[in-house]
């Protein structure tokens, strides 16, 4: 439970608002903080093509020439052509686009698509985000089942613990960005296409914080509940779904979080080595190919919020559980 | 002294239902052999209250364990109604209190209860009635639908006990139950046990650090030391079966407390 809700529960409904806003406060001064820098940031940045675009256009900037500037401090120039801030940031392809220009790409290729009736359009970052969701849900709940399972054999078995686990963990210290290509060519030489061989990916991703947080969950039981259990004779799969897996719970739904964000990066970087034309990897891609800044950024972004908002359904579905199990009060 | 020796004192047959002999128990830690147990011989007869007093570390728990199958001797027997432990306990013939209550924070009061019944495949309107039966034997009926964090930590200590009776086990072993509370909740729980014992004639194995605790309540108080665990004094208690609280200024009781305490001095005298 949030320091908010405790706190709000607990006093009136003017220490509750106050206390809302004491959480709010700082996150807010946070953003704005990030913000301002960003903005500070883009100036240098993009200063240059800026005064090359200013000289074009027949203004006269200090030094004069593209070819003089080039090799000069950013910031020593942006100082020294302040009067040129303005126009780093709105540029068509800065280097670093400003937050507002973000804002406005999300904008336009999501509410604005809706708007016009085109939310499913190929431009539209919903279409591309759906296709990225359904490939991570999708290899999240795959690797989420295998997880589980190979926690349970794991916490039962000595030898699956022995065989396993290692493997498990040699599986993790590969680069997913050497093998998400092979995944995805094997695949498609035998035929399968689309959605799975992306979600394959996010399993491959995912299982592993799951398989471990759920290791862990099963054994967090201490001797004395085994042993309670022990003296009335009950058996192994009495113990598992009596003890071992309701204590496993709050682990269960912490490495959920963690698999669902490693499954958002295996569906995008399963997009990336196709070709694909389709979901937020293939946007981030064709973006870096056209010098689509704004475009990656936009894409970077909706991955976030994709991200922010899958870890967040779990954390509700989590203090829904826990609070009918009786575990958060 | 020879611990066998009160069944001819009493000069009544009695019905022996944990009897150990020459029982050993070695722990190999990394540290080497700890002996737990060392030649322990003791008889517990039905209905008998036995207390077990001692220094920590002189194998209370251990005997109780082994009691119930939890661990295993290394040396001797010790068995149960006249069956091994391991047998003794697929009969559930004896419930375990541990010294923290120990319930499933994921359960009610009434689901904790229920748990060694669903166990042992007690049908729905069975568990029901049994629930409700040993709720009101630990003066907690109303109590059923909270969860343990709702409860203070006297009553889950009755509701882990009310866990212990509820498949009416003949046996009850329990292993410091009342050790982490106050001494106030302590004198009640003890009354309350005491009144238990007399309503249901189960016999209790009861391990404690508090020689008021083990006097109140024991018709018999083992004394033991440590390195290696063993025992070294059974007193058997002259005080009636019905014990109101202030039986605890009796001289009687005072005198009894004095033999207790002697014992663990002796016991103690070659540590110094
Ligand atoms: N599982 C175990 N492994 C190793 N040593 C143990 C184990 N259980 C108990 N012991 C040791 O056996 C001795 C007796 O322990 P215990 O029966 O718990 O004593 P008490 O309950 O009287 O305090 C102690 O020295 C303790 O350290
Ligand atoms: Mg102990």
């Amino acid at each position: 439970m949030s320091d908010a809700a405790i706190a709000s529960s607990s006093g009136g409904f003017g220490t509750g608002a106050r206390a809302v806003w004491d959480v709010v406060l700082p996150v807010v001064v946070v953003v704005a903080v990030i913000i301002g820098a960003w903005y500070v940031a883009c100036v240098p940045m993009n200063i240059k093509e800026a005064l090359t675009q200013a000289e074009r256009a027949g203004a006269v900037v200090e030094p004069a020439g593209a070819k003089e500037r080039r090799d000069m401090s950013a910031v020593g120039l942006a100082l020294a052509n302040s009067a040129y801030a303005r126009d780093t940031l709105n540029q068509e392809r800065p280097r670093l686009p400003a937050p507002h220009q973000v804002g406005q790409e999300l904008w336009n290729t999501t509410g604005g698509m809706v708007l016009n009736g085109k939310a499913f359009s190929k431009r539209s970052l919903i279409y591309h985000g759906w296709v990225t969701l359904s490939a991570t849900v999708l290899g999240f709940a795959i690797g989420t089942v295998a997880g589980v399972g190979l926690a349970i054999g794991i916490v039962h078995s000595r030898v699956m613990n022995m065989a396993v686990m290692p493997w498990a963990i040699a599986s993790q210290t590969i680069p997913i960005l050497a093998i998400a290509p092979m995944i995805i060519v094997v695949l498609n030489s035998i035929g399968v296409t689309g959605l799975l061989p992306k979600a394959l990916i996010s399993a491959y991703l995912s299982f592993f914080p799951v398989a471990v947080g759920m290791v862990k969950g099963l054994r967090s039981p201490d001797n004395m509940q085994l042993d309670l259990l022990s003296t009335y004779s009950a058996s192994q799969s009495e113990t598992f779904w009596k003890l071992r897996l309701p204590s496993s719970m709050p682990y269960f739904f912490t490495s959920m979080k963690i698999g669902m964000a490693a499954s958002l990066v295996g569906a995008i970087v399963g997009e990336l080595p196709t070709g694909a034309v389709r979901g937020l990897g293939a946007r981030l891609l064709a973006g870096s190919y056209y010098g689509q800044t704004v475009q990656i950024w936009a894409a970077l972004f909706a991955a976030a919020i994709l991200a922010a908002v899958l870890v967040g359904v779990i954390g509700l579905l989590q203090r829904m559980t826990l609070k009918k199990m009786g575990m958060v009060h | 002294m020879a611990p066998l020796d009160e069944e001819r004192m009493n000069g009544v047959a009695q019905d022996p239902v944990i009897v150990a002999e020459k029982l050993d128990l070695t722990f190999q830690t990394n540290d080497g052999a700890v002996q737990a147990l060392r030649d322990v011989n003791l008889t517990i007869n039905k209905g008998d209250f036995v207390s077990f007093i001692g220094p920590s570390g002189c194998g209370k728990t251990t005997f109780l364990r082994v009691a119930a199958a939890l661990e295993h001797p290394t040396g001797g027997t010790l068995s149960v109604n006249g069956m091994t432990p391991d047998e003794a306990r697929q009969q559930r013939a004896y419930g375990y209190v541990f010294q923290a209550a120990g319930l499933y924070p994921w359960r009610t009061i009434a689901k904790n209860i229920k748990l060694p019944l669903e166990i042992m495949g007690y049908s729905k309107e069975s568990q029901q009635e049994h629930l409700e039966r040993v709720l009101k034997l630990v003066d907690l009926e109303g109590f059923g639908e909270k969860f343990p964090w709702q409860l203070s930590g006297g009553m889950q200590q009755r509701a882990s006990i009310a866990r212990a009776l509820a498949f009416d086990a003949d046996i009850l072993l329990m292993d410091e139950p009342f050790g982490a509370l106050d001494e106030i909740v302590r004198d009640h729980l003890n009354e309350q046990l005491l009144a238990l014992w007399e309503r249901t004639g189960k016999t209790i194995g009861f391990v404690t650090h508090s020689i008021p605790e083990a006097v109140y309540l024991s018709t018999r108080i083992v004394v033991m030391s440590p390195r290696p665990g063993r025992i070294t004094d059974v007193i058997e208690s002259t005080l009636p079966r019905e014990r109101p609280l202030d039986i605890r200024d009796t001289p009687e009781f005072l005198e009894i407390a004095h033999r207790v305490r002697e014992g663990l001095r002796a016991g103690h005298a070659y540590d110094d």
